[in-house]
């Protein structure tokens, strides 16, 4: 069974090589190899994960071990993989909604020249992420996470010849990049703590470092994760990043690869349950980025960016669970999985919405398109109900799961969370109801574009719905499955661990809190889209729209703090190596070449003149001794 | 006594190289074969030396080893041998000449008015272009082989007057100045390197005279022997005194410092990489430049190792600044070739500092990272090449939207950057890594700087990759052609081979350890463990 | 009379000759004061050898009249030759010898 483990990395990864080496003579063939090897991928994880299931529940765990990477004295890495229930939630998750991704993009990119390469990089993504989750060591985790960065920046910037795609791929790959050097920095932490990086041996020992060190190395892991998922401070380039083909926002930008920092803190768990102050800070970023994802998510008119602001939001939500410790764990998975499932629906049904009405993003520009798309409305509208918390759907029970945590951490701490998140949950609602009211009801405001062609909104061929319709299930079912019997719960405890505070509110009041917010948030939105018709172009709004659909200035920030400066800095330096540095170098050449210049002037071709130097010496050499002599 | 196996690889380049250059003026292309089936002979001992090399732990340290008298008077042998790290630095060299020549095909052709010289031209550039390279290889793969200081001297400085010649000869007809400004800056750029390299050998030179001078005070007779030298420290016959041994260390470091090169004597390298033709410059930065930091590894620590130890702040302190220093530099460029250039700077940044923090994974990533950096600097640089050669510009804002008309180009080049940017799965990724654990389980805050120097480095490759790549194409690059079926032949191997050892170092490591194992021994260290086995020793 | 004043004739002599050569123009004057010079010497070696009481002086003498001989007949060669080129025997007019 072990032996499975490599092929299903090995599966995809093959593909990519086959597809980007084997050049234009695939084209034809090459989506379709792309998706049936994915579906390998799948198929591979079903049977693996049946094996598990077979097992009792403290054995399920599987290693191989491949190859040794690079042994450097003590320095061991090996190309090792492990599976246990954590990771194979992931790898179900990763696979099944990239499986269904891979399908609806044979749609979505029919018309596009080098769909080959859209679907070699759609394979790279699934391999790399599969290397991140079934990594049993930091290091080749480190290998999948910057694997699925630089996946993420091929499909970012697909469309390159648009200047803006290929800016905020590159944005993307740089903010990763600062989170990397926490994740490398903490695998130096660890290294030089534990003398390895392998999970089992550094978590087992972990409660024996110092809390400082722990810290450390838990501050380090969050400064990672915040690049990967988009969190605060690090949280600039998702917004950008819908810049890339929908179906990669869905894949990658919602569903898998920007939940991989709350798998990377779930995975470290025992480093930081042994370290409260990284644990503090853990749910202080999940907190604010709840915020601040749910208030972008409000102001802004591209459906894409909306939903981005979302993802950011829920992610928020993930953190502060897995920020919580034990009490959260499972339920930052949880909602993770149910999120991976209602979000990939959501963005899957903005593709469909865009590839109807020639790819205008501008939500101001739709209206009353039920009538037009009614599977996308259907699908999409289920996704909607999932992730605002509807009684019964995914999202009801994950969210409530976390909220219920966070009141769960006790004293002034838990209800400030318990408030931030409901207060969340009532944005969550607001914006996506405007989504929903904007997109699908009223009038329609669309208009011919400016080369006077029409949209005619129409519904999406079936390789695209039938993936949405899938997901939409999974939208309305999983959350209820995973809570029957608690499923999920004894599912993850075996890794995870599972611990339940004293919260000071009863678990059945924070769910009907949680409804009672939701249904303020959906009334508020209908309030001001759904009562009246929606003007086509963004009215000026209050300082705080503005500076929302600005992404509350975190670029302008960014700007005024690191690229003029850091512009700066790079300009001064070219002039100083030219004139300084090299200049020193230059001088002494010109100084060597002027004392030259000089000396050679006094070879002036008169014999007298050397006669006297001659003299002159002769004279130097009877008094040096008879000097010599005297003394 | 068994085949001399280093001598026949360096001699096989060396005669390559005469022959070359005696080929007809009317035979250019005949030259050109010659020249690629010489360095593919010279690829084959290369290979039988791997092979031949015991990498078992209680094998010689030196093997290989060859030992004939030369100048008996002053001690002075012919003694070549290697230890791991030179059998990984000879194959390097011996694998990428032949990538060289095949990228360099058609950069020393006379140029279209020029064809129809009469044939009794006595100036025959083609033949001249191949057989300087050749002969830049063979003594290159000399000074990796040579135990004898003197011997190592005379290579070391040798090699400049065919890198000499290589980069004021054939330079790139790619310029902003015309073609006079263009053979000014060439020549500037040519003094400028040799100057730059004397003085360092000048400096070396008188070390190595000081040090021949303490060898015949305390041992019965002077030697270059860095085998003798060794033993006879060893054993406590040799015992410098400390300021002797540091003067001596700095003669020889200083030499090196301008060879690698280190900042604040960095400031050859891009006038020379920025005005050769790309072959040129991949052999400047991959392969001469190497046999600085290369001798740092052998000659600095080996023969000093005291000093070595009280100079090791001084040269952390320098390498951390190559590094952050030459990435800022790479990002102010706007010429494409400069900036690889400093970004080498920035690696040898690195490659220093690994060997300067006197871990066996730092000492063990620099070597690795002479070889990564190599073919990764090799794979972006020769696609830069290509793609100067049709353009004829240098200036990175001339390019824009290349992917568009010629992918295979773009995406070569992406890799090659990714190569350079050290992405995990291609092999910059862990000699970078294992240079920063050395660093980091020594001195913390020299290893979290280091660290800066990633992203730095992300920066630099994706805005050349975006300006030149990415966004509308430029008017003049509408009919670019993709890559040629010779040029795609040099580059994919390359690729393959950095992506092999991203994957699977272990043949590497296996051969490099055991020697870094016995340096580290020299300079009396070991690695520091690790925090919580000494907590729990304390208990 | 006491031998030490030969050697200051000899020093008067040398320093009349060395006047000669760094301020005449006139090669051939220049010419006959470097012979001024070399007798000077000549001079000195002599007495010399008569105070110790040696010959070493007088040989050494003798060599410097050979190559004084030898001298003047390259020299004199020279200067025809290059007043027969230049018209003009001054030392100053053939200042060619600088880049």
């Amino acid at each position: 069974m072990e032996s499975l483990i490599g092929l299903l990395i090995g599966a995809p990864l093959l593909g990519a090589a086959v597809l980007l080496v084997g050049g234009r003579r695939l084209d034809r063939v090459g989506h379709l190899l792309a998706t049936l090897l994915a579906a390998v991928s799948f198929v591979l994880a079903v049977v693996l994960f049946l094996d598990l299931l077979g097992e009792e529940s403290e054995a399920r765990t599987l290693h191989q071990h491949l190859f040794t990477w690079v042994p450097v004295a003590d320095f061991q890495a090996d190309v090792a993989f492990r599976l246990d229930p954590l990771s194979m939630t992931f790898v179900l998750l990763i696979t099944s909604v990239g499986t269904l991704i891979h399908l609806y993009s044979i749609g979505y990119m029919e018309h596009d020249e080098r769909r080959r390469r859209f679907f070699a990089y759609l394979n790279l993504f699934l391999g790399a992420m599969l290397l991140l989750v079934l990594a049993d060591n930091y290091l080749l985790l480190y290998v999948g996470w910057e694997g699925v960065g630089l996946a993420s920046f091929l499909l970012i910037g697909f469309w390159q010849h648009k200047p803006s795609a290929a800016t905020a791929a590159k944005k993307a790959f740089i903010v990763n990049r600062v989170g990397d050097v926490g994740l490398s920095i903490a695998i130096l932490l660890m290294f030089t703590t534990f003398g390895t990086f392998a999970f089992e041996p550094v978590l087992e020992n972990a409660s024996g470092a110092s809390e400082a060190t722990l810290t450390g190395i838990g501050l380090m892991l969050l400064l990672a994760a915040c690049g990967k998922s988009a969190q605060v401070p690090l949280q600039s380039w998702l917004g950008d990043a819908m810049e890339g083909p929908t179906p990669v926002s869905a894949l990658i930008h919602a569903a898998t690869m920007v939940t991989a920092g709350v798998y990377l803190i779930t995975r470290s768990g025992a480093v930081f349950d042994a370290a409260p102050d990284a644990q503090t800070v853990v749910v202080v970023v999940g907190a604010v980025t709840l915020l601040f994802g749910a208030i972008v998510g409000c102001a802004k008119d591209d459906i894409k960016k909306a939903l981005a602001g979302s993802t950011m939001s829920q992610i928020g939500y993930m953190m502060l669970a897995a920020g919580l410790g034990p009490i959260g764990y499972v339920f930052a998975i949880m909602h993770l999985v149910t999120h991976g499932f209602f979000k990939a629906g959501l963005f899957l049904g903005a593709g469909s919405v865009m590839h109807g009405m020639n790819d205008e993003v501008d939500m101001r520009r739709y209206g009353g398109l039920r009538k037009h798309m009614p599977i996308t409305f259907a699908t999409f509208g289920l996704a909607y109900l999932a992730i605002i918390g509807f009684p019964y759907l995914s999202g009801f029970f994950s969210k409530d799961e976390i909220i219920y945590a966070g009141f769960s951490k006790g004293g002034t701490e838990g209800w400030i969370l318990g408030g931030v998140m409901l207060l969340g949950a009532a944005l969550t609602a607001y914006y996506m109801t405007r989504i929903m009211l904007l997109t699908f009801f009223g009038e329609k405001r669309w208009q011919p574009d400016a080369s006077g062609h029409e949209p005619h909104p129409h519904e999406s061929p079936l390789t695209m719905t039938i993936p949405m319709i899938i997901l939409a299930f999974g939208s309305v079912g999983a959350g209820f499955f995973f809570d029957l019997n608690e499923n999920f719960v004894h599912w993850l405890e075996p890794v995870t661990g599972l611990e339940h505070g004293d919260s000071p509110v009863a678990h059945g009041t924070v769910g009907i809190a949680a409804t009672a917010v939701m249904v303020l948030g959906v009334a508020g939105a209908w309030w001001q889209y759904g009562r009246r018709p929606v003007p086509a172009v963004a009215p000026q709004g209050r300082f705080l729209t503005r500076a929302a659909r600005r992404d509350l200035l975190q670029d302008d920030f960014n700007h005024a703090a690191f690229v003029r400066p850091g512009n700066y800095l790079t300009r001064g330096l070219v002039y100083l190596d030219h004139k300084l540095v090299d200049g020193v170098v230059n001088g002494t050449a010109a100084a060597f070449g002027g004392a030259s210049g000089r000396l050679r002037r006094v070879q002036n071709g008169f014999a007298r003149s050397y006669a006297v130097s001659m003299f002159g010496g002769a004279v130097l050499l009877v008094a040096a001794t008879l000097l010599m002599r005297a003394v | 006594m068994s085949f001399p196996l280093l001598t026949a690889t360096a001699l096989t380049p060396a005669i390559g190289a005469i022959v070359t250059a005696a080929v007809p003026s009317a035979r250019r292309t005949a030259a050109k074969w010659i020249a690629l089936a010489f360095s593919l002979a010279t690829v084959g001992f290369a290979a039988a030396i791997v092979l031949r090399f015991d990498t078992d732990a209680g094998a010689d340290r030196y093997q290989l080893t060859e030992s004939r008298s030369w100048i008996e008077d002053f001690g002075v042998r012919y003694e070549l041998g290697v230890d791991g790290i030179g059998v990984a630095m000879i194959a390097l060299t011996a694998v990428l000449i032949p990538f060289l020549i095949g990228a360099g095909w058609n950069d020393a052709d006379p140029k279209e008015d020029e064809d129809e010289a009469p044939a009794s031209r006595r100036w025959r550039p083609t033949q001249g272009f191949f057989a300087l390279i050749l002969a830049v290889e063979a003594m290159v793969v000399l000074s990796f082989a040579a135990t004898d200081i003197f011997l190592f001297y005379i290579f070391f400085e040798a090699m400049l007057i065919p890198m000499y010649f290589l980069i004021g000869g054939f330079g790139d007809r790619a310029g902003e100045q015309g073609e006079e400004g263009q053979a000014r800056q060439r020549s500037y750029a040519a003094v400028k390197f040799l100057l730059y390299n004397l003085v360092g050998g000048l400096v070396m030179l008188a070390a190595l005279i000081g040090l021949y001078v303490a060898t015949a005070d305390q041992l019965e007779v002077g030697t270059f022997s860095l085998q003798a030298i060794l033993e006879a420290r060893g054993s406590g016959e040799l015992d410098l005194a400390t300021s002797t041994e540091r003067w001596l260390f700095l003669g020889f470091f200083v030499a090196f410092a301008i060879k690698a090169p280190l900042w604040p004597v960095h400031t050859w390298l891009p006038n020379a990489m920025g005005e050769s033709t790309a072959p040129v410059a991949v052999l400047i930065t991959a392969v001469v430049d190497k046999v600085g930091t290369f001798a740092m590894l052998r000659f600095c620590l080996g023969l000093f190792p005291e000093a070595s130890e009280w100079a090791t702040p001084v040269v952390i302190t320098l390498a951390l600044v190559s590094i952050i220093y030459g990435a800022l530099l790479a990002l102010g460029q706007r010429d494409m070739k400069r900036l690889i250039a400093y970004a080498s700077i920035s690696h040898f940044g690195f490659i220093v500092l690994g060997i300067f923090v006197m871990t066996s994974q730092g000492q063990g990533g620099a070597t690795l990272y002479m070889i990564n950096h190599g073919i990764a600097t090799a794979a972006l640089m020769l696609v830069a090449g290509f793609l100067i050669s049709r353009r004829g510009s240098r200036l990175i804002s001339d390019y824009g939207g290349v992917q568009k008309t010629a992918p295979v180009l773009a995406g070569t080049f992406l890799i090659g950057g990714l190569g350079t940017l050290s992405l995990p799965g291609t092999g910059p990724f862990i000699s970078e890594f294992l240079v920063l654990v050395g660093t980091f389980s020594r001195y913390e805050v020299a290893g979290i700087i280091a660290c800066a120097g990633i992203v730095l480095a992300a920066l630099y490759v994706l805005v050349l990759y975006q300006r030149t790549m990415t966004g509308p194409v430029k008017p003049g690059l509408e009919k670019l052609p993709d890559l040629r079926v010779r040029e795609l032949a040099v580059v994919a191997p390359l690729i393959a081979l950095l992506i092999f050892l991203g994957v699977y170092p272990q043949p590497l490591t296996d051969i490099v350890n055991p020697a870094v194992e016995h340096t580290l021994s020299d300079v009396d260290q070991t690695d520091p463990a690790p925090h919580l086995e000494e907590v729990e020793a304390g208990q | 009379m006491s031998p030490e004043n030969y050697l200051y004739l000899a020093a008067l002599l040398f320093t009349l000759g060395a006047c000669g050569v760094l301020l005449r123009r006139n090669a051939i004057v220049v010419f006959m004061c470097v012979e001024l010079m070399l007798n000077a010497a000549n001079l000195a070696l002599v007495t010399f050898s008569r105070m110790h009481g040696n010959l070493d002086g007088q040989i050494m003498a003798f060599f410097v009249m050979v190559v004084a001989a030898a001298e003047v007949v390259v020299g004199l060669a020279i200067i025809v030759t290059v007043y027969r080129s230049r018209h003009s025997a001054s030392v100053d007019d053939a200042s060619l010898m600088k880049l």
